[in-house]
């Protein structure tokens, strides 16, 4: 214990005397406290996030990215724990984030050019095995191909964690599917599924969403499926089935949004414009995600090359 | 029954030996319970309605608690969130020291990566001399060379903080409970239910109470780690000789000296141990802890993953079990310390180790200013064996599946579907009336009020099905686990040379981070049930290894001489002999495997699975802390009535051979 503290001790001594004054020259007025970005386990987001950051750096703010989970991340932003969210998807985060924007903590921060689809997915290859593809119908008659020992003889649809709140079952159900939905526990396993089934050429038919970086390194299409209105969810009368909700496939253009922490209004007022102001379309994020995906850079990397190449893009969010 | 009544019942234990009537009052007992169920449909499915919301209660509770508990002039979100504030200055400093460096008022580098392994080494060679100095600046210099050093040094400023701070509750907490019978019987209660509820389902009501970010990861490492260490105190505190205490008390001690001057230095090599056990879970909760937003070597190891990186994941996962041996080693070394040692008397050579240190870190700084190299390893000259593991993983799923896949599915179709089945049809009333007879059976009225009471809170609340799936999973996994464990620690125990290999692959598969070989498990088994069970084989079937080659090793070598001069051949040795008197120890082995097994079941809910695992992580997102909370009890629950359950089985085991328990 003694030896600990001496060492503590010294070295904390050695430290202070070696201090050099390289000092930091910070433009903004505004508050010195880091303005905390919300980090997640996919790439676009963690690129996105470093970009802004970045961006918001270079006009003197002191930045910090905060990893959260995809979903407990609005609660954590209504309390005020973190300040913003670059990616915010219709399709599984619509309910949290409305949840938490009732709240009032949470503010709508816009919505950004590029739209999301989050629905099932195949490799190409079942095309020429499957005719009829990517309908529904044509899907369907193929359903025993589909199917692993368990689900035998309906076809296996790998679905999303049970909490994403997808409500695919249902739709199975409403639509008369010959398919039973076996969900995983984490998207990591979504893409284990995928790697295994793409190298072994294996039929397999599972929940996928874009842009992410699947679309890059695999070669598929989304099912279409009855196409979407609000009713679907809503009226049972609507669609196909009269008597069942989730008879109709996903939006097939579902926003991307913002959101941001209320008291970065008055805390750092030029910051929330700016944060107010960042918008990605598609092309921009597949190009972002890209970095990481197939460059193989980290996301400090990746967001570097990006503000680097896009200055045109961003320099009009701050001004 | 069928006895007959003319006779007394002395005479009825002619015709039945003990375990026949045993088996016969089991069967009875199902059969009555089942016919009633027929009666009643209450008894097979418990009804919805009947269900109490205790879920609903406890995470209204917590909302309440965070939100609106008000004090009058602060609230109690106001204290937690004070005690967190207060957390984050350690932490902020030895994170200034490792890796973030610091721009205040003029520029202050991190510790330069060179002056650390140097460290590093003069620590090893200070406690244990040039061996262990060596090995961890190898272990040291990998974080470098594989270009984690940051990584690395993130985690580890949450785990130097966490340590000693967990370490210091601990040590308080035991001290309290040896001087008041009452606490002690109260702590010994929540430790043994902290101990049994999994990881994760702390990390709900952290979330609520402290936010996101490292000091809630650090707090959740706290509260995992720190049972062990109260328990150790105790120990420690306990076997001090009394008359040690006596002559103490005699020479005029006052109970702080008797405790600081006497009890503690005595203790030491045991509270030594407890602190060793502290740091090793504090760095198991790594990657667990990334969850709620600690950064570092955890969240880049769940990253990779989700890029599906196996390689990088490994790298970054062995990175996490280098700290834990450095951590490891050095601390034990410390342990082992033999007392007494000769102090030089120069200041120079006492300090010799703290002198070069100094000299180390204070070149390096003054170095790094000039070349960033020695501040951050350049990324040009890291090494990777990652994309070699990668193909590795893509070769074995190509070519093996086609020898896997039918027996996947065999075994999946022909065992497992059934026996699921079975476990989903089983009316409650029958589960409970046979736990409740064994119970009985084996440890009295006492075992059977608890098990009862535990059992029933689990049916009351309405976790009775995913906590039926939890146990036809672990069910399943224990039995190859056991099977495949004692049959390595039979091996072991005759093979020195096996011994060795099978210890270290017990070590391994320990601190490996066990979310990395879900990835090729899901690869080659696909999602379903025996994927869980074949993630779970591998992180549980180490106690059994351990406890079964323990129990053989211990036994006195005359009994074995004695059976072997009486002519008895190897096999019959085995059968007759060893394996009878090392029963109790193997069977405590099993009972660890259980309690792993359970544990697992929260991690490969990432596979995908319907048990209490799924559960504890389905009620982390939405912040549904009574899900959450009451899935990870029922799961304690289940262990400590499997506990309970085999310890009372190996203690009249043990009294009927004539050995004494402890």
């Amino acid at each position: 214990m003694r030896f600990l503290k001496s060492v503590l001790v010294s070295v904390l001594s050695a430290g202070l005397v070696l201090f050099s004054a390289g000092v930091h020259v910070a433009t903004a007025a505004e508050s010195k406290d880091p303005i905390k970005i919300v980090i997640n386990n996919w790439s676009s987001q963690l690129v996105l996030a470093n970009v802004v950051g970045q961006i918001l750096e270079s006009q003197g703010y002191n930045v910090e990215y905060v990893p959260s989970d995809s979903q407990l991340q609005f609660t954590a932003i209504a309390n005020g724990d973190m300040h913003y969210q670059v990616e915010v998807w219709e399709g599984s985060m619509a309910e949290n984030f409305e949840k938490a924007e009732m709240t009032g903590g949470l503010v709508d921060a816009g919505t950004h050019n590029a739209v999301t689809r989050e629905d099932w997915w195949y490799p190409s290859y079942m095309n020429e095995r499957c005719p009829g593809l990517p309908d529904w119908k044509a899907l369907n008659k193929c359903a025993e191909m589909f199917s692993v020992a368990e689900t035998a003889p309906k076809g296996r649809f790998v679905g999303p964690p049970a909490d994403w709140g997808k409500h695919f079952s249902e739709r199975i159900a409403a639509l008369g599917m010959d398919f039973e939905e076996i969900p995983v526990g984490q998207a990591a396993t979504l893409w284990s599924e995928l790697q295994a089934a793409y190298d072994r050429k294996e039929p397999v038919v599972l929940f996928n969403w874009t842009p992410n970086y699947i679309e890059a390194k695999f070669d598929g299409q989304f099912v279409d499926f009855p196409e979407y209105a609000k009713a679907c969810h809503e009226d049972k009368s609507w669609g196909m089935n009269p008597n069942a909700l989730y008879d109709c496939g996903a939006a097939k253009k579902g926003w991307l949004k913002k959101a941001i922490w209320k008291g970065v209004k008055d805390k750092w007022p030029k910051a929330w414009k700016i944060l107010h102001n960042v918008d990605f379309n598609n092309a921009q994020i597949a190009a972002a995600a890209s970095y990481v995906d197939v460059e193989g850079l980290n996301e400090k990397e990746a967001a570097q090359e990006w503000v680097k190449s896009n200055k045109s893009v961003w320099s009009k969010w701050v001004n | 029954m069928v006895t007959d009544t003319q006779n007394p019942p002395i005479e009825e234990n002619r015709f039945f030996s003990p375990q026949v009537r045993f088996v016969l009052t089991t069967v009875a007992i199902i059969l009555v319970a089942v016919w009633l169920s027929r009666q009643f449909n209450e008894l097979i499915r418990w009804p919805q309605e009947w269900v109490i919301p205790v879920k609903d209660w406890v995470t209204a509770y917590f909302y309440w608690l965070s939100h609106d508990l008000d004090f009058g002039l602060f609230k109690f979100r106001d204290i937690t969130r004070g005690f967190s504030w207060l957390l984050s200055w350690p932490l902020y400093w030895s994170e200034v020291f490792l890796y973030r460096g610091w721009s205040g008022l003029g520029t202050l580098l991190p510790i330069p990566w060179p002056a650390a392994l140097i460290g590093v080494g003069l620590i090893g060679h200070c406690i244990a001399g040039w061996r262990l100095s060596l090995f961890c600046m190898a272990c040291t210099l990998y974080l470098v060379v594989f270009g984690l050093w940051e990584d690395a040094m993130r985690t580890f400023s949450l785990v130097a903080v966490a340590v000693p701070f967990s370490a210091s509750i601990g040590l308080m907490l035991g001290v309290a409970s040896t001087r008041n019978a009452k606490a002690e019987s109260v702590l010994k209660v929540i430790f043994d239910f902290m101990q049994a509820t999994p990881h994760m389902a702390y990390l709900g009501p952290i979330v609520i109470f402290f936010g996101f970010g490292q000091v809630p990861a650090m707090m959740a490492m706290v509260i995992f780690s720190m049972p062990i260490m109260a328990r150790c105190t105790i120990l420690g505190l306990r076997t001090v000789p009394a008359s040690v205490i006596e002559a103490a008390t005699m020479s005029g001690c006052t109970q702080r000296q008797l405790l600081w001057k006497v009890q503690i230095p005595a203790a030491q090599n045991t509270l030594m141990v407890g602190l060793n056990q502290v740091i090793m879970q504090t760095l198991a909760m790594a990657v667990i802890a990334s969850l709620v937003g600690a950064s570092g070597l955890g969240q880049k190891l769940l990253f990779s993953l989700q890029q599906l990186r196996i390689g990088t994941a490994t790298e970054q996962g062995i990175a996490i079990v280098f700290l834990a041996i450095v951590l490891d080693r050095i601390s034990q070394a410390a342990a082992n310390r033999p007392p007494g040692r000769r102090v030089p008397h120069l200041f120079w050579q006492r300090h010799i180790h703290v002198i070069l240190f100094a000299i180390a870190f204070v070149v390096f700084v003054a170095l790094a200013q000039v070349s960033p190299a020695l501040s951050v390893f350049p990324k040009s000259l890291t090494l990777t064996f990652g994309p070699g593991i990668d193909e590795g993983v893509k070769w074995f799923s190509l070519h093996f599946y086609p020898y896997v896949k039918p027996v996947r599915d065999w075994v999946t179709v022909a065992i497992l579907l059934n026996v699921r089945l079975f476990y989903l049809v089983l009316p409650w009333i029958v589960t409970l009336s046979v736990l409740g007879y064994l119970s009985w059976r084996l440890g009295g009225w006492r075992l059977f009020v608890m098990n009862l009471a535990l059992s029933s809170f689990v049916l009351l609340s309405g976790f009775w099905k995913p906590a039926m799936m939890t146990l036809y999973i672990v069910n399943i996994a224990v039995i190859i686990s056991a099977c495949i464990g004692i049959s390595v620690g039979i091996w072991s125990a005759h093979n020195p040379r096996v011994a060795k290999i099978a210890l270290t692959i017990c070590d391994t598969l320990q601190t490996f981070p066990s979310f990395i070989y879900l990835i090729p498990v899901v690869m080659i088994f696909k999602v379903g049930d025996l994927s869980n069970i074949v993630a779970i084989l591998a992180f549980a079937t180490v106690p059994s290894i351990r406890y079964t080659y323990l129990g053989l090793s211990n036994i006195a070598p005359n009994t074995l001489d004695a059976a072997t001069v009486s002519g008895c051949t190897r096999w019959q040795k085995l059968r007759k002999v060893e394996l009878p008197i090392a029963m109790p120890e193997i069977m405590l082995g099993v009972n660890q495997t259980v309690l792993m097994s359970l544990f697992m079941t929260t991690i490969t809910a990432l596979i995908g699975s319907r048990d209490l695992g799924q559960e504890i992580l389905k009620a982390l997102p939405g912040a549904d802390t009574g899900r959450g909370l009451l899935a990870g009890l029922s799961i304690a629950f289940i262990g400590i009535i499997t506990d309970r359950l085999i310890h009372a089985w190996a203690k009249k085991r043990k009294a009927s051979m004539g050995m004494s328990d402890d």
